[in-house]
């Protein structure tokens, strides 16, 4: 890891001010920042530590919406009584993901940051082509190892997949992030690679990231949050899929369905065709199936991750059959 | 150039005041200048545990922790776990009961991972006790006896009595 130096933020807006400078990088929980730094990937002149400033950490929630600090830690969200009541999914999305001593340290800004874990861009000593770490140098990925690529939103320039748990349920609930004044949905905070995959998200150099919120809605309400993994826990998800449903009076009808995916794609994965043929539907195991497979719309496999294309639709047809149960179990009566 | 900054870091209740760069995280703090090496580095990335350490109570990884961002807060490490007395914490020597441990070089980084378990509420079953243990790997493959070992100490403990520094 190259020296760096040190400053300790008084406030947001002297943070933002000295995160203009050039090589500097804003500090949260540093489980990315410190992580990349120690691969070469991050070789900041200056970080910024943020962990230090007051009024960043609350968790607030209402009768309409969440609303996060950036600051507050993975853990503290992940077990929030008020979060595991009106948004389950947000709950079990957090905790599923990393390791205790990482829910921890992490932030929910720094979470929505967290970069890849391609294993090509992680190692630039021997695999110096990388367009997303060195624009225009190509993609060691293309023909490599790529178990753990993206199926969808790839393009030619990169097929990296994003990692993170959080933004899934959070894409599938609408949630928004805050940011330098400016408020934007969370699914389009991420922008897909295209030809310039070293720009992942709409944030400007300098912006901090202040929070997120969450509106409220009974498919937050009634939510679930699934990850298939290559072990039963501490790993990266292979496939997962955030979903949330509200049923009509009747006790069976879909009245409003999300649908998001993780582990698959190139950014957070909203799954709108999935939502819109379930809508109006009873949710039978015929229906549910020939709509989950309407997620892998577009998707694009290249070697090693071809299984992602089995494997996600199976993984949302889980999702939903598990939220039936607890729905069914909920209500009393099976639908 | 190198530069370095002065450090105040309170650890397992004592002052000590450090010279370091900058870039120096609160593991090698904590072993190289510090010369406290309870405190194991596996994989130094934040893959293994064996770094575990607590920051004002709360159990993290001493390897993605620089230094600096400690000043001001409570650090404890495996040093501070036993009793002034030398007496063994309950979650000490539920791991010497159930020889939770062979090579060992897990076992400081599982033991602070286990007593915030427990304070934290997760060692309810063996099957929370895995999932909020999976952090901390162990090449020995000693997980059933590390899982054993937690779940006699979380009957063991009600209150962390040993930890005089941290809040519960
Ligand atoms: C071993 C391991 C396993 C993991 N497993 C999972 C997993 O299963 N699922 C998952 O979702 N994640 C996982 N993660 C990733 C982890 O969740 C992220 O590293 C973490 O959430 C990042 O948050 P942080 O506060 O530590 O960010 P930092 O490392 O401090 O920052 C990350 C980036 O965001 C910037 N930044 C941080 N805060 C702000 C802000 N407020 N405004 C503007 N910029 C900011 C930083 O400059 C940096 O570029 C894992 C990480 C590790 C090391
Ligand atoms: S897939 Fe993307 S991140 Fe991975 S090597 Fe190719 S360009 Fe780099
Ligand atoms: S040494 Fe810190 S997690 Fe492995
Ligand atoms: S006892 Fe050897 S690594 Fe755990």
């Amino acid at each position: 890891m190259k020296d760096f130096s040190y400053v300790r933020a008084t406030s947001a807006e002297a943070a933002s001010q000295a995160a203009l400078q050039a090589g500097a990088a804003i500090l949260a929980g540093g489980t990315t920042l410190l992580d990349l730094a120690k691969c070469g990937v991050a070789a900041p002149e200056t970080v910024i530590d943020i962990t230090h400033l007051p009024g960043l950490s609350d968790i607030i929630v209402s009768a309409d919406a969440a609303t996060i600090g950036a600051l507050a830690r993975m853990s503290e969200v992940a077990d929030h009584p008020s979060i595991k009541a009106a948004f389950p999914a947000v709950s079990e999305s957090l905790s599923l993901a990393a390791s205790a001593q990482l829910r921890n340290m992490a932030t929910i800004g720094g979470n929505l940051l967290q970069r890849t874990r391609c294993p090509y861009f992680r190692d630039p000593g021997t695999f110096p082509a990388c367009n997303k770490r060195a624009p225009g140098s190509g993609c060691s990925a293309l023909g490599g190892v790529t178990r753990n690529h993206a199926v969808l939103g790839t393009s030619e320039h990169c097929l990296a997949t994003n990692p993170g748990d959080l933004a899934v349920a959070l894409v599938a609930f609408d949630a928004t992030v805050s940011f330098a004044g400016k408020t934007v949905l969370v699914e389009d905070f991420y922008r897909l690679p295209g030809d310039t995959p070293d720009k992942e998200t709409v944030l400007g150099r300098g912006e901090i990231i202040t929070g997120i919120a969450i509106p409220a809605s009974a498919a937050a309400k009634n939510s679930i949050y699934l990850k298939v993994r290559d072990r039963q826990s501490y790993e990266f998800a292979a496939a997962s899929a955030a979903v949330g449903f509200e049923l009509e009076a009747d006790g069976k009808t879909v009245k409003d369905i999300r649908v998001a995916l993780g582990g698959v794609a190139t950014k957070p994965w909203r799954a709108r065709a999935v939502e819109q043929a379930l809508i109006g539907k009873t949710l039978s195991a015929g229906t549910v199936e020939k709509a989950s497979r309407l997620a892998m719309e577009g998707a694009v496999a290249q070697g090693d991750n071809a299984y992602k294309i089995e494997l996600a639709p199976r993984v949302v047809v889980r999702a939903i059959q598990q939220l039936a149960l607890k729905t069914a179990m909920k209500t009393g009566g099976l639908a | 150039m190198t530069r370095t900054i002065h450090l105040n870091l309170d650890i397992n209740g004592r002052a000590h005041a450090l010279d370091v760069e900058p870039r120096v995280t609160l593991l090698d703090a904590l072993r190289d200048h510090l010369q406290m090496t309870g405190t194991k580095k596996g994989c130094d990335q934040g893959q293994c545990g064996a770094c575990t350490c607590h920051v004002d109570g709360r159990r993290v990884l001493s390897c993605l922790t620089l230094a600096a961002q400690v000043e001001g807060r409570q650090v404890n490490t495996i040093e501070g776990i036993a009793g002034e007395d030398g007496t063994l914490h309950a979650v000490q020597a539920a791991f010497l009961e159930h020889d939770a441990f062979q090579c060992g070089y897990c076992t400081p980084g599982q033991i602070m991972s286990a007593v915030a378990c427990i304070r934290e509420g997760h060692a309810g079953s063996d099957a929370e006790i895995r999932e909020y243990m999976s952090g901390n790997l162990c090449r020995c493959g000693a997980y059933n006896s590390i899982v054993a070992a937690v779940r006699e100490a979380a009957e063991a403990v009600n209150t962390p009595v040993r930890e005089t520094a941290e809040v519960a």
